[in-house]
């Protein structure tokens, strides 16, 4: 395996050399997301597959912690803890069968779990990885408290691969709930999010919510008796689909996420009343996430000013997630005093500029 | 200039924007300052200074910038790792009066506190609502959410309900330039790199904290408490991964080691079994039927692992027993000994048995006692050196001794702290866990936000000269980098 990382390491060194980008991708199931940089196609750059550097280094149930290289296939990795009685508690999305551990970390985004149990971030303890040099670095480790040095692993997580190749991850792992249901309410979009929110305020074992035409469905996680005195409480329709339901909006199966040629995810404060911009949304996390559908006609242009304007108004930002056409600026402007910074970061970890360029921010 | 000149050039500016009795330097005024909650180190600062307002320490930070001198932040100052030790030529900043808390938001659960807001007063100031503020560090009642930040401080149920950078949303942060930076959102994630997790437990180097967003969590209906007691430390370890094996997470998982129990049943009178070698404390939380079922099988769990006795709280009275005996570890220490040295490291449970019998003969060997307190359920060992400092010697023994146990944490596969942080206190072995090139960055991360090391500088990341001069650094295939660092 240390060969694997030895070729990896040379390619970047070589790529630093002669000042050529480097575009990391597995399975390439997350090309859609993010800005097109100058590493994919019709770029000058070339492809960095970490693929082949794959498999789980340990695992220990009992630890609560699975240290696995980057290029293990998410599929394999969450078969494994599952049939243990254990899971990645904030549900990545796949995006396709091609998924690995690499780029579900780099991507940082979590699924319908998140607003319960907390993202990728949260459960980042470790990680290995080579940086615009070839250096084989480590930082964190395989265990839950760790305040040695600067907290670099979780800064990995939502990077879009433009600090470095991650080689390996550490996670946290949890139990799988004894039991879970599924519950749909029928209810206009303004009691959702004030239900949702006082759901969230109350010591219940809510784990999913979903809001979308006038139906909000609620997940409820944990012990077999929690869940049923819950359900009593909570009322609604039971609906057998649990599974299958949650998996379609976690891969975006679900027919909301395919209408449109635009899809924006806006990140905002949970209470937020309901947002009136063109086109049709969907809510999750509690009310935290507005994924709005932009139909065909409407100008990109106007429906970028609006959009972001209501997620600042809203305390948070929005995000081109897909696009039909290539989108200007995919992820919400910095102020100048954090543009500074995460410029200089990038300037520490990767001088020479060759992971991912402009793939999360152009000046980046 | 001499340090007296420095010092009053610095005051006349500071005055001419913060009243007099924010400037603090007359020696019996900064003496105070001295030291943190890690008294075997002292020095006082040149200057002490209590801004009052956000404007106030962008001001502050802004004329230190201009003259190049160190500042170091502190909040209510119980830091076990020297962190907030003042720099003999630079600004102590204390933040201890922003103590406001600026709004709570019952409904989006959300509480939104100035840096010197004591961690309890949080959670008092939600109990209305229901909520509470969830890491509960055991100096809850005295440390603020402003040293919580810059330490990512956990406490007894961070196993279930995560550490400091688990529950915060977001930062009001002041670069030693004296710009804001909000890092972070009011949504649950925010865009570009994650600085929010940057910034926790960065130990006061990268930036000011002015403000902090909190997430509140709701208050458990139910809360009891399982006492076992075991005769084979090694048994209690395996107890504690039979219950997360079981798929069990409990709220809390404390264990206690002979010695311990001894000290504190004589103090409190908790009800611990003093002639057991070990005891589990072992919470759950949550809906009351959920607890009755997780209790039954905690205990079943206990006495499968072989617990000479197994105990549940009867009653909210008797689980504050059970947990007290705990709580006074700390003090229970000082009761027995007129000095104690507390140690932090965290290692992978498996190896629990065999660093705790390292920790016993290094104990045999060094003639010095040592308690053992360990959060359990994450891993955090809390061993408590009990020394007299009066005995010329003794505090380096005892010191010597601590190194020696976090080095047998990074052996077993784990780091030389938890949640005290390194700060001065544990410099050295941070060339023992981190290769040049992972020291090298923490540098570089710095300077990406501090270019001319000014915040809390020799704190947390040791030079790489002074590794060498420990001869515990490694060698980067012989290269240098970085060459603005300071070398050899």
């Amino acid at each position: 395996m240390q060969e694997i990382v030895d070729q990896l390491a040379a390619t970047i060194r070589a790529a630093a050399a002669s000042n050529a980008p480097l575009c990391i991708r597995s399975g390439g199931t997350k090309d859609f997301y993010g800005q097109q940089d100058k590493g994919r196609d019709g770029g000058s750059g070339s492809i960095l597959d970490p693929t082949a550097y794959a498999g789980i280094v340990d695992y220990e149930p009992t630890e609560l912690v699975v240290t696995a290289r980057a290029g293990t296939p998410l599929m394999q990795l969450e078969t494994e803890l599952n049939s243990r009685g254990q899971m990645l508690a904030f549900e990545p999305p796949h995006f396709g069968t091609g998924a690995t551990l690499g780029g579900c970390i780099a991507a940082g985004l979590s699924g319908p779990r998140r607003a319960s149990a907390g993202a990728v971030r949260d459960f980042v303890l470790g990680v290995r990885m080579l940086d615009g040099r070839g250096d084989d670095l480590s930082f964190g480790g395989q265990v839950m408290k760790n305040v040695a040095g600067y907290d670099i692993p979780r800064l990995m997580a939502g990077s879009l691969g433009t600090l470095g190749l991650l080689l390996e991850v550490s996670l946290k792992v949890l139990p799988l709930p004894a039991e879970e249901r599924t519950l749909r309410l029928s209810m206009n979009e303004a009691e959702a999010i004030e239900t949702m929110n006082r759901w969230a305020g109350k010591p219940l074992p809510v784990s999913a919510t979903c809001f979308c035409d006038g139906e909000l469905t609620v997940r409820l996680s944990g012990a077999t008796s929690a869940v049923r005195a819950a359900r009593a409480v909570l009322g609604g329709e039971e609906i057998a689909e649990n599974s299958s339901f949650w998996k379609s909006i976690r891969e975006q199966a679900n027919p909301f996420f395919q209408s449109g040629k635009q899809l924006w995810r806006l990140s905002i404060k949970s209470t937020t009343v309901p947002l009136s911009l063109p086109g049709k949304q969907l809510i999750e996390w509690s009310g935290a996430v507005r994924w709005l559908s932009v139909d065909a006609e409407m100008d990109n242009e106007a429906v970028q000013a609006l959009v972001r304007k209501a997620a600042r108004d809203a305390g948070g930002h929005a995000s081109v997630f897909r696009s039909q056409t290539p989108a200007p600026a995919v992820f919400h402007p910095l102020p100048r005093a954090m543009m500074n910074i995460h410029r200089r970061l990038k300037e520490k970890f990767d001088p020479m500029r060759i992971f991912n360029p402009g793939r999360l921010y152009s000046e980046l | 200039m001499n340090r007296m000149n420095d010092a009053l050039e610095l005051v006349k500016k500071l005055r001419t924007f913060l009243p007099a009795e924010s400037v603090l330097h007359e020696t019996e005024d900064v003496r105070p300052y001295e030291c943190d909650g890690l008294s075997a180190y002292r020095q006082t600062p040149m200057i002490v200074v209590l801004p009052r307002t956000e404007d106030e320490v962008a001001g502050i930070l802004k004329v230190c910038h201009a003259l190049k001198i160190p500042v170091v932040a502190r909040g209510a100052g119980t830091g076990l790792s020297g962190g907030a030790l003042p720099h003999p030529q630079g600004v102590l900043l204390s933040l201890a009066k922003l103590k406001n808390i600026l709004g709570i938001d019952p409904a989006g659960r959300t509480a939104r506190v100035q840096p010197g807001v004591r961690n309890l007063a949080i959670s008092e100031a939600a109990a209305p609502y229901g909520l509470y503020y969830a890491p509960d560090p055991s100096s809850q009642i005295a440390c603020s959410i402003g040293g919580n930040v810059a330490e990512n401080s956990g406490g007894v149920h961070c196993l279930k309900y995560g550490l400091t950078v688990h529950n915060i949303l977001k930062l009001r942060v002041l670069t030693i330039e004296g710009e804001i930076l909000e890092i972070g959102g009011n949504g649950l994630d925010a865009p570009g790199y994650d600085l929010l997790a940057l910034m926790t437990g960065s130990e006061g180097m990268l930036g000011i904290v002015t403000e902090v967003t909190v997430k509140l969590t709701p208050r458990p209906e139910k809360a009891q408490v399982v006492l076992a007691a075991f005769d084979d430390i090694r048994d209690a370890g395996n107890a504690v991964a039979n219950v997360i094996g079981a798929g069990i997470i409990p709220a809390g998982m404390e264990m206690m080691d002979k010695i311990t129990t001894g000290a504190v049943e004589e103090y409190v009178h908790a009800g611990y079994n003093i002639e057991a070698a070990a005891i589990l404390l072992c919470e759950s939380d949550g809906a009351e039927e959920e607890v009755a079922e997780e209790i039954e099988r905690i205990n079943e769990i206990m006495r499968q692992s072989g617990a000479t006795e197994v105990r549940t709280s009867r009653d909210e009275a008797e689980r504050v027993r059970f947990w007290a005996g705990r709580k006074a570890a700390f003090p229970a220490a000082g009761r027995v000994s007129p000095d104690y040295y507390c140690m932090d490291g965290t290692i992978p449970r498996k190896n629990l048995a065999s660093v705790l019998a390292g920790i016993e003969a290094l104990s045999a060997e060094y003639g010095l006692r040592c308690m053992n307190v360990f959060h359990a359920g994450d891993g955090n060992l809390h061993p408590l050196i009990l020394y007299d400092a009066n005995h010329p010697g003794e505090l380096e023994l005892t010191e010597e001794f601590g190194a020696k146990i976090l080095g047998m944490c990074i052996e077993a596969g784990g780091t030389i702290t938890g949640e005290h942080g390194v700060g001065i206190e544990k410099i050295n072995q941070m060339c023992s866990q981190f290769k040049t090139g992972e020291l090298e960055m923490f540098h570089a991360v710095k300077a990406a936000f501090d270019p001319e090391s000014l915040l809390n500088p020799g704190k947390a990341i040791p030079t790489l000269r002074r590794c060498a001069e420990q001869g515990a650094m490694h060698v980067h295939r012989g290269k240098e980098k970085f060459p603005e660092l300071p070398r050899f």
